[in-house]
């Protein structure tokens, strides 16, 4: 494999990394909890938001982060490996 | 049919249903005993992940801690999920893409040291003997709970079990047994909320219960704000603790997670790198099924609970009451002798002290579920406490015989020889579990949430740096983890055991707690290792191009 091609799929997988690691720490650390009080002033049925995302949305969103993650990576071998 | 008889059934049947796999998935071989061959499909390795990563403590406590902390018991179930995240994202493929047996025997090679290689056993062994002791404990609390037999013979019957299994099968035995387990211990767990959900929402998902309106057109949560301020106690839906110590015990977690060997090794098991990062997928959904509907449950049972005994005369109590009440789980104390009882935040008044862990373990009962299902939850517990004990197991052991004895003491060793040493070292271990099962000391229940921290302290940065920093060398790491783990366990000794002249939470440096004081360890592992390696030779040659390699697709 050449030099350049590799590099590319590096920075590609660093690109993604950054991206899907910002919204996991957006979800658990700032709705979750930095922002918790701003969140819990809107409300989605019986759940203040800020709340429901630290007991449960936050945990929904690291389920699809993983499988996006896969998602990507999957494409991104197929591409560089053709 | 009588409660005690469908409990000593549904374990029987279980019990007969892991010895039969370990029989059938005996290992022959060092790599089918360390990494089942690495033959293991995704979504197996999923659930057996899931039922490796949710112990007794999972199972039992969690709920129940949720349901007496409220907004605080987010960081378990944010921590203990994000740390997936980090898994998959950042060690999990390039660990499978390594391709080795263990995690020293990456730290070894990426930082070409025996003495990296030495301090990551330690490491992991301090790591694994600080949670499996709490395992082994689990099941004997289960045992005596359920089925009225004394905790020591319980802990003899769960060494029994895991002994058989894990020496049999090895990694092959465990990761079969745990994908059953999964299955035992999710069924347990679910079928109770579902119908509790049913009792008070109407609703039969309890995620969406929890959320919606009780009989009287209420919304739960907002009842139970209600009723935590007209006793006193903090709001459920806001915290308690600190904004920064949430913060960091959360970080603490999710990083532990991400650097605890028995979760990391289990990535080594399967076939390719596409599957370690699918695997890890589906291990959080499995873990998540269970973790989304704790906090359910922990709204649930308060609920019912303060509406069930708070300012009720004792005599007219349900059943289920004084049935917990002979186990020492609930004590009523009626201090004003007016015969009610009263359940308020304020101690001096307060009558009734409950027990977290009844908040699982009397939901059947509470629910007016039939007896099968106490025998079912009983199995559940139980399957969470040996599959998570089995692990920890296959750490320990492989430590012993591949990391010190094969890579370190004496490489000469056959494959037969190595594998008679892993077999011997997980006999010893047990027993060395099981006794700290009977003998607890008082710093288990103390250090086994503080495991996390001190993997979260050593492991975690020093496999990252590997992977994401070609220029870190063997004199960084070592310094880094050798700092982060020291302060962490001067930290954890200080505070939680008394040493080092001891002190409350009033000295906590910066005003953090010991479980979250792993985020700061980590970070004083990262400068010290940063520093260090900057002021030290490259490493060589053909262990940057090891790392180029496992950054390739």
């Amino acid at each position: 494999m050449q030099n350049t091609t590799v590099n590319n799929y590096w920075k590609t997988n660093l690109k993604y990394l950054g991206i899907l690691l910002s919204i996991w720490f957006l979800v658990s650390f700032g709705f979750g909890i930095l922002f918790v009080d701003f969140m819990n002033q809107f409300q989605i049925g019986g759940f203040k938001l800020g709340f429901w995302f630290a007991q449960q949305g936050s945990i929904y969103v690291f389920v699809l982060l993983i499988f996006i993650y896969v998602f990507l990576m999957n494409r991104l071998d197929d591409k560089t490996l053709e | 049919m009588e409660q005690q008889l469908w409990i000593w059934i549904m374990v029987g049947v279980t019990f007969t249903l892991y010895i039969g796999i370990a029989i059938w998935s005996r290992a022959s071989s060092t790599k089918e005993f360390y990494v089942a061959g690495e033959g293991v499909s995704p979504i197996a390795n999923g659930m057996a992940t899931a039922a490796d990563w949710m112990s007794a403590a999972s199972f039992i406590s969690m709920a129940g801690i949720i349901s007496f902390t409220g907004y605080d018991g987010s960081v378990y179930l944010m921590g203990w999920t994000g740390g997936y995240v980090l898994l998959a994202l950042l060690l999990a493929p390039y660990l499978r893409k390594f391709g080795q047996f263990t995690v020293p025997d990456f730290i070894g090679d990426r930082y070409y040291s025996n003495t990296a290689r030495a301090v990551a056993v330690f490491c992991a062994l301090i790591v694994s003997f600080t949670y499996i002791a709490g395992q082994m404990r689990g099941v004997g609390l289960v045992f005596s709970r359920y089925l009225s037999v004394d905790i020591n013979t319980g802990v003899f019957i769960g060494m029994g079990i895991v002994l058989f299994y894990a020496v049999l099968g090895g990694m092959k035995g465990i990761t079969y047994t745990q994908v059953a387990q999964y299955c035992v211990l999710i069924f347990a767990f679910l079928v109770p909320a579902i119908f509790i959900s049913i009792i008070m929402t109407g609703i039969a998902i309890p995620q969406i219960g929890m959320g919606s309106e009780g009989a009287d057109g209420m919304y739960l949560l907002e009842k139970l704000d209600g009723l935590h301020r007209e006793l006193g106690f903090h709001q459920y839906t806001s915290g308690s603790k600190s904004t920064l110590d949430v913060f960091l015990i959360t970080a603490a977690l999710m990083m532990g997670t991400a650097g605890l060997p028995h979760v990391i090794v289990r990535f080594f098991t399967v076939k390719k790198v596409r599957d370690a990062r699918k695997s890890a997928g589906w291990a959080l959904l499995f873990i998540a099924i269970l973790y989304t509907t704790a906090p359910a449950i922990a709204v649930f049972a308060r609920t019912n609970l303060i509406q069930t005994v708070s300012n009720k005369p004792y005599e007219t109590l349900p059943d289920w009451f004084s049935n917990w009440e002979t186990t020492g789980l609930l004590t009523y104390t009626d201090k004003n002798q007016d015969g009610i009882v009263q359940y308020v935040a304020d101690p001096e008044i307060n009558e009734l002290v409950i027990d977290k862990d009844i908040i699982v373990m009397a939901n059947p009962e509470i629910a007016n579920l039939p007896n099968w299902v106490i025998g079912l939850m009983a199995a559940g517990a139980l399957a969470a406490a040996l599959s998570t004990a089995a692990g920890l197991l296959l750490v320990i052991s492989s430590s012993v015989s591949h990391d010190l004895l094969k890579k370190i003491i004496y490489p000469e060793i056959t494959e037969k020889g190595e594998l008679i040493a892993a077999r011997v070292a997980a006999v010893f271990a047990v027993i060395l579990a099981g006794y700290f099962g009977i003998n607890p000391p008082d710093f288990v229940a103390a250090t086994v949430a503080l495991a996390f921290g001190l993997a979260a302290a050593s492991f975690f940065p020093a496999i990252v740096m590997g992977i994401f920093s070609k220029r870190m060398n063997k004199e960084g790491v070592i310094s880094g983890m050798v700092v982060g783990i020291s302060l962490m366990l001067f930290y954890m000794m200080k505070f939680k055991l008394g040493f080092f002249g001891g002190g409350t939470s009033e000295d906590w440096w910066f005003g953090v707690s010991p479980e979250g004081f792993g985020t700061l360890a980590m970070f004083a592992n990262i400068l010290v290792a940063l520093i260090i390696s900057s002021q030290t030779a490259a490493p060589p040659k053909e262990v940057q191009l090891m790392v180029d390699e496992i950054r390739k697709p």
